[in-house]
């Protein structure tokens, strides 16, 4: 069932994987207990993990001693999350688009692309080191042509 | 070929190898390197492999996987093999149409499609 209620939760988790992970259950399960539709979970699981592996491995070079910094707001029409590294951040602007060329047959280099394409919003801050994310309520999967 | 990976299967189908990751959700540095530890042996000793990935059991993964079929294919490819990829969920058969990685992938519908011609 749809929360009426506003849900708010500040934390700081070392740039683990046990870390990552076990945030992400969480998040994930706070979204479901709020009524998110399975369509919307999936998209927000997907980006959640493609933030948060930018934000562990090139973000603090998977430096344990490196945080990442996660703001999450859940409304009754939104799910927001701001998820911020300690590194020197990037220009998402200046990422190769990997669908073109020789891109294509790179191991690396989609994440970016699929947040983009399963949030409703993506913003970085000037620096490059912080990504917030908007996923709206019930707008489910990309509909791809 | 090590064989003593739990989190795929591997069966041969008219000396195809059909490979079938069990696990639901494919997300974790390890379990991408417990399966690339499997899947490149596999391929170094049959020169020319045939090889179906069957992602029945998957229902979400992320790009570090598509990286590792990327690896997969090029080293299938070294061997003068071929690999073909079936029964992949409409959610994550979306995130190849996205990345345009269904241009790059034979994909079929399901196994026996896919056995097909192989």
């Amino acid at each position: 069932m749809q929360s009426e209620t506003v849900y708010t939760k500040s934390c700081v988790i070392p740039s683990t994987a046990a870390a990552v992970g076990q945030l992400c259950r969480e998040i994930l399960d706070t979204a479901r207990e709020r009524g998110f539709g399975e369509q919307d979970l999936f998209a927000i699981h997907l980006a959640l993990e493609e933030a948060f592996m930018n934000a562990v491995r090139h973000g603090n070079q998977s430096d344990p001693s490196k945080n990442v910094t996660v703001e999450l707001l859940i409304t009754p029409e939104k799910f927001d999350i701001s998820i911020a590294d300690q590194g020197c951040g990037f220009d998402p602007e200046a990422l190769p688009d990997p669908r073109q060329g020789e891109n294509l047959y790179k191991t690396e280099g989609r994440g970016v692309l699929l947040i983009r394409a399963y949030m409703d919003i993506i913003e970085y801050n000037t620096m490059g080191n912080c990504v917030h994310l908007v996923k709206f309520r019930g707008k489910g999967l990309p509909v791809i042509q | 070929m090590d064989q003593s990976n739990p989190n795929l299967s591997i069966e041969y189908i008219d000396s195809v190898a059909v490979a079938v990751p069990t696990d639901a959700k494919i997300l974790d540095e390890d379990q991408i390197q417990a399966l690339e530890k499997t899947f490149m042996p596999l391929i170094e000793q049959t020169n020319g492999i045939r090889l179906l990935i069957d992602f029945s059991n998957v229902q979400f993964l992320t790009s570090s996987v598509l990286g590792l079929l990327i690896r997969i294919n090029r080293k299938v490819l070294q061997s003068e093999g071929r690999l073909r990829l079936c029964c992949i969920d409409p959610k994550i058969l979306e995130i190849f149409k996205i990345t345009r990685l269904d241009k790059v992938f034979e994909l079929y519908q399901d196994r026996q499609q896919a056995l097909e011609g192989f």
